[in-house]
């Protein structure tokens, strides 16, 4: 018996689940990961440009809070990725999958274009601003309800639905950028007119921008901290099953929660398109929605966090884009850069959530 | 022009072809990788990385070298983004949409970034990178095509991938429907829970599927740049083909043999816009909808249908851990 005892196999280690983590070691974990992160980069940046990675995290240092100018675009940037990412957050603590926010915040920006351009002549700017306003929300409500609603009623899968529905908005502004050219047949409309910007706050384009996502921020976060609402979704994304138990109106939650997921993405169109590039083009913006979602779920669907996760990522690119300018190198190093810290602060969250116990001698004898 | 068009939309096809039948393999083990779009950018360049090498090393190519190089650099590539994939989800039980998107991310960029420095890392002095020797090399088919009038063009005009394309596809769909593995396969993306009680090695059976998917597609990057593309890798020029085959997917409601006849007609959607006449400039552009409509009717169908043979794998999208029972 005893020798049969000895042979039974012991793993090195095994996974546990780790009930709870003190707050402060969590984030000594995630900073180890980039730090790690970092250090793989720096090296692959010294093998490509043959500079030693000091040089090259100070360049990416000054290309991305250099000067003036340069922290005012970096903060704008970051007002832009935050606002969709606070969109994305509600419809993703719900386990809805969401992956349609780039095509709802082009659908809002689109209609905030066409309002300018045809309406500015019409209207004063008084009452121009809100009816673009309201406009550029229900074209991203509607964007992110169509399927919502086939989810809510069949339970039609919503990652395939909304990616879809992402090009299905970018050839529409390619249409419309098509038909509006000029000159003919060039794809691009020019500058929208003047009066159609949103309002400048003293001499700083931006701030206006900085200051309308700071309300959504922290909105967001009471909203889903503390309001009724903020709770049922918490329980819909837990489990669906307990959500009907305890008589949620799961669909009611669904659809309510992507007309207020698609506002917002229609919101962040609006500052884009008006606030920001002035015109509209079918990829005005670029992968945004896409990069929102990592930012949400990295900050753990928290906006508060959600500000640093996502000053991490626009800091990383413009950094990693100065790199590519310096070296004359192609300025999609921002996104392997970015893809690489990703994977990093992605894994770690494994040994946030789980603890590796290894084979220790004293359990075996105590058997 | 119906034969040409036929030719196009096929041409077209292949690279979704592949990429979704990497997919549905990926799928059907329960992981669903959205990073399929960046994998074929990796697949693409690594190939084009190895043969701008081969053709720059040499003074005349060798036609065998200058197909099998590029196609183990795409493999390598390729396997190596499936591995970051099913490390991250499988064994570090990431969120798998989220770890699908960074790897986009990373393969876009990947692509991008070495299409457009390549020759500068290189110190090389050529102009841009046209790998017209490597590519005519790939382009070789069937001699005899020419001699069979319409028949000819219409079959056996292609290249060897795309007969490889459709092989994969139906010796894929016979894995799944008839061998023993493919059975384990699907009962791993259907109830990871029960196939492990059952004594199938789960781990295993999601790291393979997803490496062997992400090779296949990143084949259809490689059969894109060197046949399509003449061998000329352009940034971005690849475009959202790699959404568009995690699309087909659906659309092949989980079935490669279906996938066959999607892609083609995904490829004739894809290209429908240059073969209406008289279409103005921005009336092309509502026809490339086509394929994006056409997949969320399908969606849609199939989701208020609920026939049990077309829906996706039941735990599709979500990791397996064993404790958590």
């Amino acid at each position: 018996m005893a020798n049969i005892q000895k042979k039974t196999h012991e793993p090195l280690f095994h996974i546990a689940k780790r009930d709870s983590i003190p707050t402060l070691k969590a984030w000594l974990i995630r900073a180890a990961a980039i730090v790690i992160a970092l250090i793989v980069c720096g090296l692959l940046t010294m093998l490509l440009t043959g500079e030693n990675p000091i040089n090259v995290y100070a360049s990416m240092i000054e290309g991305a809070i250099g000067t003036e100018r340069r922290v005012w675009r970096l903060l704008q940037d970051l007002a832009i990725l935050l606002c969709i990412s606070l969109a994305v957050t509600p419809a993703f603590k719900m386990k809805f999958w969401n992956i349609g926010a780039e095509g709802q915040v082009l659908i809002g920006g689109l209609a905030a274009a066409a309002c300018s351009m045809f309406l500015t002549d019409s209207l004063p700017t008084a009452v121009l601003i809100p009816v673009m306003f309201i406009a550029s929300v229900l074209a991203g409500a509607i964007w992110a309800v169509i399927p919502a609603f086939f989810k809510a009623h069949w339970n039609t899968n919503e990652t395939p639905f909304t990616l879809m529905m992402n090009y299905i908005a970018i050839q529409l502004v390619s249409y419309y950028c098509f038909v509006y050219s000029v000159p003919k047949g060039s794809g691009k409309i020019p500058l929208l007119p003047k009066a159609s910007w949103l309002p400048t706050i003293g001499n700083n384009d931006y701030i206006l921008n900085i200051i309308i996502v700071a309300v959504i921020t922290f909105g967001m976060y009471i909203y889903l901290k503390y309001n009724k609402h903020g709770y049922e979704i918490s329980v819909v994304g837990e489990s669906e099953n307990t959500a009907k138990y305890i008589g949620i109106n799961v669909k009611k939650v669904i659809i309510r929660t992507l007309i207020l997921s698609g506002a917002i993405c229609g919101i962040a169109g609006l500052l884009l398109v008006n606030g920001t590039n002035h015109t509209i083009a079918s990829n005005t913006v670029d992968g945004r929605g896409f990069t929102a979602i990592m930012v949400s779920w990295l900050a753990k669907f928290n906006p508060i966090t959600m500000i640093l996760t996502a000053f991490i990522i626009v800091f990383l690119e413009k950094g990693a884009g100065e790199i590519s300018t310096m070296f004359g190198l192609n300025s999609s190093f921002s996104e392997i850069i970015t893809g690489i810290i990703i994977f990093f602060i992605i894994g770690c969250e494994f040994f946030i959530n789980y603890k590796l116990v290894f084979r220790s001698k004293k359990e075996a004898n105590s058997k | 022009m119906i034969v040409a068009f036929i030719q196009r939309a096929i041409v077209q096809g292949i690279p979704l072809l592949f990429g979704s039948t990497g997919e549905i393999i990926t799928e059907k083990s329960g992981n669903l990788n959205l990073g399929t779009a960046g994998v074929m950018y990796m697949g693409g360049i690594s190939g084009v990385i190895g043969a701008f090498l081969y053709e720059n090393s040499v003074e005349t190519v060798n036609p065998v070298l200058a197909v099998l190089i590029p196609l183990l650099a795409s493999v390598i590539g390729s396997s190596f983004m499936g591995l970051i994939y099913a490390l991250l989800t499988v064994t570090l039980r990431a969120n798998q949409n989220v770890t699908g998107l960074a790897l986009t991310t990373f393969g876009v960029g990947f692509g991008n970034f070495f299409g457009g420095s390549l020759i500068k890392l290189l110190d090389t002095d050529v102009p841009s990178i046209a790998l017209s020797a490597t590519s005519k090399c790939f382009k070789a088919g069937f001699p005899f095509a020419d001699k069979l009038g319409v028949v000819g063009d219409v079959f056996f005009s292609y290249s060897f991938l795309a007969y490889i394309a459709i092989a994969i596809a139906l010796v894929t769909s016979f894995y799944f429907k008839k061998t023993k593995s493919g059975l384990h396969l699907r009962a791993v993306g259907e109830n990871p829970a029960t196939a492990d009680a059952a004594g199938i090695n789960v781990s295993a059976y999601k790291y393979g599927a997803t490496i062997i998917g992400s090779i296949i597609a990143g084949l259809g990057g490689l059969y894109y740049v060197m046949d399509y593309a003449d061998g000329v890798w352009s940034n971005d020029g690849f475009g959202d083909r790699g959404w568009l085959a995690i699309a087909l997917v659906i659309f092949a409601v989980w079935r490669p043999n279906f996938g066959i006849i999607g892609s083609f007609l995904f490829g004739g959607l894809l290209i429908i816009h240059n073969y209406i006449p008289n279409l103005t400039l921005s009336a092309q552009e509502l026809f490339k909808m086509a394929p994006y409509v056409v997949t969320i009717i399908v969606l849609v169908v199939i989701s208020m249908r609920r026939k049990r043979e077309n829906l996706p794998p039941a735990s599709l999208g979500l990791s397996y851990f064993r404790e958590e029972r």
